[in-house]
């Protein structure tokens, strides 16, 4: 198995890199100019961290940039589910659930539950509907797992 | 959505398929909203005081930083105490995710998830060692549940069809 710092390198991740993706997991200022507050804390130019940035959004290594949201402070709901996909089926049970727009986010894991999804909808009654809507299409049960509580949640990794 | 008025969701519209990486990213979401930067700045503030946006930043891809064991850990913790040890467990700052959740009995007996990445499944296993030490006897059964695949990652997306 590559070392961490292997497979980092064989997509050119240097310390720079990781320092900007560790300062940006923890927020972006609602400035004006939010881009030359981040550098000047790193304390490198404004161009460099902007540069850096795009290159780690067009590699992939950053995901996403921009408002997290919360569906719940909307109004909405997040409820995370899960399914059993028997192996000669999962590609076309993938398909099936991905093709919802209200899937989030889909995994698939090693277990008997092999497929983990999360529901984000914009009212709590659309999650059982859209649930009770990939039953159907797939024909298999979906366990329904909302949160009943939540701790902290630092959503964010050491890069 | 009726706590978000028009603005507040065209700029969230705007801006959730990602701010531009230019040095002014919030005037280009006023652009395109047709108000103000500072009103950009100011609402998006408020959504924040509101919780409405938990944050605004980066999702790193945790495969591209090396963080290739990605470990979803489920507990079965004693009712009377689940919240107490979630607390605990949540304060780890290993665990990025920890939540309380039903079971699914039968088939489904764990209440506490937490989610745990390392760069190999041995540093996933001493970091679920020290979730059991730390839950003691009210954890009662426990599993850990390896990713080996992202189906579709996309977070939440707004339709654009109004409130």
């Amino acid at each position: 198995m590559m070392s961490r710092h292997h497979l980092a390198a064989s997509i050119g991740l240097d310390d720079l890199d990781r320092r900007i993706i560790n300062v940006l997991q923890e927020g972006f200022p609602l400035v004006t100019s939010p881009f030359a507050a981040v550098a000047a804390k790193i304390g490198i130019p404004e161009s460099e961290l902007i540069a850096r940035l795009q290159r780690l959004a067009e590699t992939g290594v950053v995901t996403r940039f921009g408002p997290f949201l919360d569906a719940a402070a909307m109004g909405g709901a997040f409820c995370l589910c899960a399914l059993s996909a028997p192996a000669d089926r999962f590609e076309e049970i993938a398909g099936i659930v991905n093709g919802f727009p209200q899937v989030a986010h889909n995994y698939e894991r090693e277990h008997a539950l092999n497929m983990w999804f999360v529901l984000a909808t914009e009212s709590p009654e659309e999650i059982d509907s859209t649930a009770l809507r990939i039953e159907q299409a797939t024909g298999l049960a979906v366990l329904r797992f909302p949160k009943l509580e939540e701790f902290f949640i630092g959503f964010r990794v050491a890069a | 959505m009726s706590s978000l008025d028009s603005i507040d969701r065209s700029i969230i519209e705007a801006a959730q398929a990602g701010l531009a990486i230019t040095p002014c990213p919030y005037a280009e979401i006023a652009k395109s909203v047709g108000i103000g930067e500072a009103d950009v700045i100011v609402r998006l503030g408020h959504l924040m005081e509101r919780g409405v946006v938990r944050r605004i930043g980066v999702a790193p891809n945790h495969y591209a930083l090396g963080l290739i064991a990605n470990g979803m850990t489920v507990w079965d913790i004693e009712d009377e105490v689940a919240s107490e040890v979630g607390r605990e467990v949540g304060a780890l700052p290993f665990v990025t995710h920890c939540y309380l959740r039903p079971r699914a009995l039968p088939s489904w007996p764990y209440n506490l998830f937490a989610m745990v990445h390392g760069t190999t499944r041995d540093e996933v296993e001493t970091k679920r060692r020290e979730i059991a030490l730390l839950a003691g006897p009210a954890c009662r059964a426990c599993d850990v549940l390896y990713s080996k695949r992202i189906l579709k990652k996309t977070g939440l997306r707004l339709s654009g069809n109004g409130g």
